[in-house]
């Protein structure tokens, strides 16, 4: 059904679908030349949700990314944003999405409040609007100490916070953030992930680009993973971790010469079937300086191990994270 | 654990503002720029003229009136001759100036760009907003050049006051040409040889210090090709109010045709660029 979605006076009579998502897309491609960044992914984003984009580098996030934002055409398929077309309509759309693109932006000629400023101006906003909306954004990101410092001396997390408040200055309905925290230490991140949990309880809609796990399950009400520019999979974190993984990881480690070898018989000894080990275990993972085993009980699968025989130099029995997810559903060797 | 999500229908997008508009919020950003660094560029505004009129046109001039050959400027002194050719030559290169180090800039070190074109800016909004600034610098620098003139007492009809268009027309021939070449550059090693190879030679040889007629007769043809003389011509003709209509109009055609075929070279290169 659709409905007239333009009740303020003024602004033309538009029709929006009440039931299109905020984000749109079937059998997205994008290709430069031969190689193909996108290959086909169908994604839809309801409003206010936090949505997440994981995968390594070259996974094509950044390119959906870009088609999201009305700025990188579409080479084949179906977008909309804001239930209307990038390639029709890019100018509206942009006027509503907020942009924290992967590399900073900013002008380090101008000074902090200046950036912001200028940027609210080519959103039509007065210079004033601009600058109001600015100081309450400073406040927002804690750097309303910084408003006439230069851009160029702030730290890393600063800028990035600086970045945020630069994408908020049109008061977005959408939030498009390409890695926001990359390259930030512990603490910037910190204040970042909890600035962008505060625009969520708002209701902003967030879309976000990472590969860092804690992030994605930090922030993330649901996700997909990227590989190769296709769908691997997708959910919610702790759905994603039930359907990839075991509730627990058991990491094994030994003398740094024996590890293939014992690896190996631990291997063997959840290969019989019979063995309360093979019921336990689902999968034995063998990497150059541990052993993984999947189980949903850890303590158990440690203590058959010892029943085994197995003299391990070091336990750690830990809850299954997202990474393992990524991990499996993306593999483990560099993409380069 | 349950989350609830504001749902309801997607927001209303507003109208599409103008293109005029959007060009509009782009030179509003480069002015506000310039405030920041106009301090640093106002010795060469009003040294460059200066030094080339005194040097050139004072200095020089009182050796080449004085020579036999007075009759190959038309009768004129030689600084009356020079000082518009000087306006147009000196804009141009403050354009190639301005179209180049500026735009590879805002493509790959401030990236000043890519901000606008996550806004509702179109690569031709930024493109046509940069360029428009750009023009308005032409300008500036063309009116300071333009009294140091008078105060050489270099005008000889009220005509002389269009010389300000002119040099601005002059100079925007070759930015958007420039732009675009800028916008194909990795690095601004390509702009050393633009200044090297293409505009110290038009500087020298497009009739600004000498008449075009004076060079080889193989090379004349080549100096009316390029757009630089028809801008110092024309400037010249104002100056000096020896105006003739069909000459004039010529020039400002094919001045015009340039900034026309420059700018859908640079829309092109831009996109390809910006938006890939």
């Amino acid at each position: 059904m659709w409905v007239e979605g333009c009740q303020r006076a003024g602004l033309g009579s538009v029709t929006v679908p009440d039931d299109l998502p905020m984000i749109h897309a079937r059998g997205l491609v994008k290709r430069f030349g031969d190689f193909t960044a996108v290959a086909g992914i169908d994604v839809d984003v309801a409003r206010g949700e936090a949505f997440g984009f994981l995968g390594p580098n070259g996974a094509g996030k950044s390119s959906t990314m870009r088609m999201i934002g009305c700025v990188s055409p579409v080479t084949e398929g179906t977008l909309r944003v804001l239930g209307h077309d990038p390639a029709a309509d890019g100018r509206r759309i942009r006027a509503r999405l907020g942009v924290v693109p992967q590399e900073d932006t900013l002008d380090f000629e101008l000074s902090v409040m200046e950036n912001l400023v200028v940027y609210g101006r080519y959103f039509g906003m007065s210079r004033r609007q601009a600058a109001e909306r600015g100081r309450q954004l400073l406040e927002f990101v804690h750097l309303e100490e910084r408003a006439s410092s230069q851009v160029e001396p702030l730290s890393g997390g600063m800028k990035r916070r600086l970045t945020i408040a630069r994408s908020l200055i049109n008061e977005p309905d959408l939030l498009l953030l390409d890695e926001p925290t990359t390259g930030l230490d512990p603490q910037a991140r910190h204040v970042v992930w909890d600035r962008l949990f505060r625009l969520k309880q708002r209701g902003v809609t967030l879309v976000l680009t990472t590969h860092y796990m804690d992030e994605a399950e930090q922030l993330c009400d649901r996700l997909v993973v990227m590989d190769s520019g296709r769908i691997a999979a997708e959910g919610s974190p702790a759905a994603l971790i039930r359907e990839w993984s075991t509730r627990e990881v058991v990491e094994l480690r030994f003398a740094a010469d024996e590890t293939e070898e014992q690896g190996e018989k631990v291997e063997s000894l959840v290969a019989q079937p019979g063995r309360p080990l093979h019921a336990l275990v689902d999968r034995v993972e063998l990497l150059p300086d541990r052993v993984l085993l999947y189980s949903d009980d850890g303590d158990g699968t440690v203590a058959e191990l010892h029943r085994g025989g197995m003299q391990p130099e070091s336990v750690l029995v830990r809850r299954s994270s997202l990474e393992d997810v990524f991990l499996r559903l993306t593999g483990r060797s560099l993409v380069e | 654990m349950t989350t609830t999500l504001p749902t309801g229908p997607v927001p209303a997008l507003a109208p599409a503002p103008s293109g005029l508009a959007l060009v509009g919020r782009a030179v509003d950003f480069w002015r506000v720029q310039f405030r920041r660094t106009w301090r640093g560029t106002w010795a060469s505004t009003v040294l460059t003229p200066l030094g080339f009129l005194a040097a050139m046109g004072l200095g020089l001039g009182s050796i080449v009136d004085s020579g036999a050959q007075a009759s190959t400027l038309g009768g004129v002194d030689y600084l009356d001759f020079i000082a518009p050719g000087l306006l147009a030559a000196s804009v141009m290169q403050q354009a190639a100036f301005e179209s180049s180090y500026p735009v590879l800039g805002a493509i790959k070190w401030a990236r000043q760009y890519h901000a606008q074109l996550a806004t509702p800016l179109r690569v031709r909004d930024a493109l046509a907003g940069h360029l428009l600034w750009v023009a308005v610098r032409l300008a500036i620098s063309a009116a300071v050049f333009l009294v140091i003139m008078g105060l050489f007492g270099t005008f000889h009809s009220w005509w002389a006051l269009l010389c300000l268009p002119a040099a601005v027309l002059t100079g925007m021939a070759f930015a958007p040409g420039i732009f675009g070449f800028a916008a194909r550059l990795e690095t601004d090693s390509g702009f050393a040889l633009l200044f090297r190879f293409a505009i110290m030679p038009m500087f020298l040889f497009s009739g600004t210090f000498f008449p075009v007629s004076q060079l080889p007769d193989w090379l004349e043809p080549l100096a009316y090709a390029v757009p630089l003389w028809h801008g110092v011509d024309l400037c010249r003709d104002l100056a000096l109010g020896t105006v003739s209509w069909g000459s004039s109009l010529g020039h400002i055609a094919y001045l015009l045709l340039w900034v026309a075929g420059g700018f859908a070279v640079a829309l092109r290169t831009f996109s390809r660029r910006l938006v890939s």
